[in-house]
């Protein structure tokens, strides 16, 4: 797509630099003359604050790296040194813990925006995948980060989740010990979840480049989904989306500083104040909330083989949204039938959520159970017969038709 | 450019292949310290070493928490009605079936050991709850009987019996 404006330094400087490293070219054709549709609604401003959410973990997490020790019997101590005495370490500690949890809540609305305006369809697949790609290297960097406080919890999220390897027919039990390096999670598995935890994030940067990338080469997608036809569809990225971005960064860091200035433990667990223990599991044990749907899926199941294989599709499955979701139509707002079915799904999701904070008895695993059912059938029944049985509405001739009216 | 033939296989083609083929063998050699250095290391196995323990302090009902390679060891000194609950059992009505005498070492009937990791996802399992008067896994609702076999729950598999052996009467020798 070509730009609206051609970048031409004025500065003698900017111009040698251009001759032999073209980066500002980039930048502008990027990131300021970019032609964004014009109907962006504020769902498409989450991209932005996702970037930021990133950088805000790999800043604090530098920081907090300064003062943490990776060592089982001193691990849980710096934390709490870190808390205590490190200066402003409450501060940044607080902002890397609800940062997570800021970050995990940007990448839910943005894949659920993505999903209500049909963003994964042609051509648009391979930027969805690079996306299902981020989020599980999210969340393992996520569950490796919350192991390394060292407390109760983080000692036995590590054992359960490892655990889940030995679900594997076989050689189960080998991977489990390679993944502790011992003969139970110990001091190797503390030191290197450490190490990952400090590796992924730059990993998770490098495919956010890619995501941009073909971010870039497909244009964005837009409430109608339909793609732009001509310059009277887009605006140029800097000043429009530059500043709708910005402003909703700024609302939504409002909700981060209250999370971390008036309840900076709400999302976590008392039990995560007690050092790690090796003899005890705590009578009560959940993951953090952003992984609590997929915790809920696991328990429903009575197996656990298939409970695992259930954890692990429910996530895979939706690197194969593109080609599930059988319907022409791209966006929600033309598609009536498909529209009700998204809004159970995200009932459904946080339902899960809910259930996966319950103990696993009476009403709830028949709730997780049910709820699971239609988790998987709105992926594989659903989407792929409403693209077969659902009349859509017209769509619109353009984007500018449908923000102006047919007059324009 | 000299190396051009008419007979279809050149110099080029075998050095492609050479290089190609001593690439891969370098490159999966690398991998193998790669991937073995997160295995156990020298000294976890040599702290696996066997460990004894003495039994005599262990009362009847009791049931003691030691470890062994990092892992909980339950020992379980049983009352009658513990052995005879869990020998009167169908056991092919169990989800993993075994009788309770492949869970015990004969002629110590009442001392039952075991490793106290829950089958299903590595939590330790309380003592003296559940239904089954055994151990009850407070992680996903596991419940195990008084030989440590699964009864509900969504364990695949009974409670392991680590390798050990009777000293004497009173002393066990684990690993």
């Amino acid at each position: 797509m070509s730009g609206p404006s051609i970048y031409q330094p004025q500065s003698k400087v900017l111009q040698w630099l251009e001759k032999r490293l073209p980066i500002g070219g980039l930048i502008h054709s990027s990131f300021i003359a970019y032609p964004t549709p014009r109907n962006l609604n504020y769902w498409w401003t989450f991209g932005g604050i996702l970037s930021f959410m990133l950088g805000v973990q790999i800043i604090t997490g530098i920081v907090l790296t300064m003062h943490y020790t990776p060592q089982v019997d001193l691990a849980f101590k710096s934390v709490e040194t870190i808390m205590r005495d490190v200066n402003y370490g409450w501060l940044l500690r607080y902002v890397h813990a609800n940062g997570a949890a800021m970050f995990f809540l940007a990448v839910y609305i943005h894949m659920f925006r993505g999903i209500y305006y049909g963003s994964y369809k042609e051509p648009r697949e391979v930027l969805w995948i690079l996306g299902v790609i981020i989020y599980l290297l999210m969340m393992s960097t996520g569950f490796m980060g919350y192991v390394l406080v060292w407390g109760q919890m983080s000692f036995w999220a590590a054992t359960v989740i490892t655990n889940l390897f030995s679900a594997i027919p076989g050689i189960g039990e080998p991977i489990v010990s390679w993944l502790w390096g011992g003969y139970a999670v110990g001091n190797p598995t503390l030191n290197r979840f450490f190490s990952l935890h400090y590796l992924l994030p730059f990993v998770i940067a490098g495919v956010v480049v890619l995501h941009v990338w073909a971010l870039h080469v497909t244009g964005q997608n837009n409430p109608t989904g339909v793609e732009p036809k001509s310059d009277k569809d887009t605006l140029p990225f800097t000043p429009y989306a530059t500043v709708k971005d910005a402003f909703f960064m700024a609302c939504y860091c409002i909700v981060f500083a209250w999370f971390v200035f008036y309840i900076p433990n709400f999302l976590g667990h008392a039990d995560n104040y007690i050092p790690a223990n090796p003899a005890v599991t705590p009578t009560h044990i959940v993951p953090e909330w952003y992984y609590l749907p997929f915790y809920a899926i696991l328990r429903a199941i009575p197996d656990k083989l298939l409970g695992v294989l259930a954890l692990g599709g429910s996530i895979v499955i939706l690197a194969f949204l593109p080609w599930l979701d059988t319907s022409p139509v791209r966006s929600a707002r033309y598609r009536p039938l498909f529209r009700q079915f998204f809004w159970l799904f995200v009932i459904v999701c946080v339902g899960l959520g809910w259930l996966g904070s319950k103990p696993p008895e009476g009403i709830y695993v028949i709730l997780a159970r049910i709820f699971t059912v239609y988790y998987f059938a709105f992926f594989i029944i659903i989407l792929p017969l409403l693209g077969i049985f659902e009349k859509t509405k017209p769509l619109p001739n353009s984007i500018s038709e449908s923000v102006l009216g047919a007059k324009a | 450019m000299t190396t051009v033939s008419s007979a279809g296989h050149t110099r080029r083609d075998f050095l492609y292949i050479a290089t190609g083929a001593v690439g891969a063998v370098g490159a999966a050699a690398a991998l193998v310290p790669l991937i073995t250095q997160m295995n156990p290391d020298a000294s976890t196995i040599a702290a696996g070493a066997p460990v004894e323990i003495d039994l005599a302090p262990v009362a009847n009902g009791q049931i003691i928490k030691v470890f062994w390679r990092s892992k909980p060891i339950f020992i379980f000194h049983r009352s009658k009605k513990d052995i005879e609950e869990a020998q009167d059992v169908s056991v092919s009505t169990l989800p993993d079936p075994q009788p309770d005498s492949e869970r015990v070492k004969p002629g110590h009937d009442q001392w039952l050991v075991l490793i106290g990791i829950c089958t299903h996802l590595g939590c330790i399992p309380i003592a003296h709850q559940g239904e089954y008067g055994g151990w009850f896994c407070p992680c996903h609702g596991s419940q195990y009987d008084t030989a440590g076999r699964i009864r509900k729950g969504p364990a695949p598999r009974n409670l392991e019996v680590p390798p050990y052996t009777f000293v004497s009467d009173t002393k066990i020798r684990i690993g």
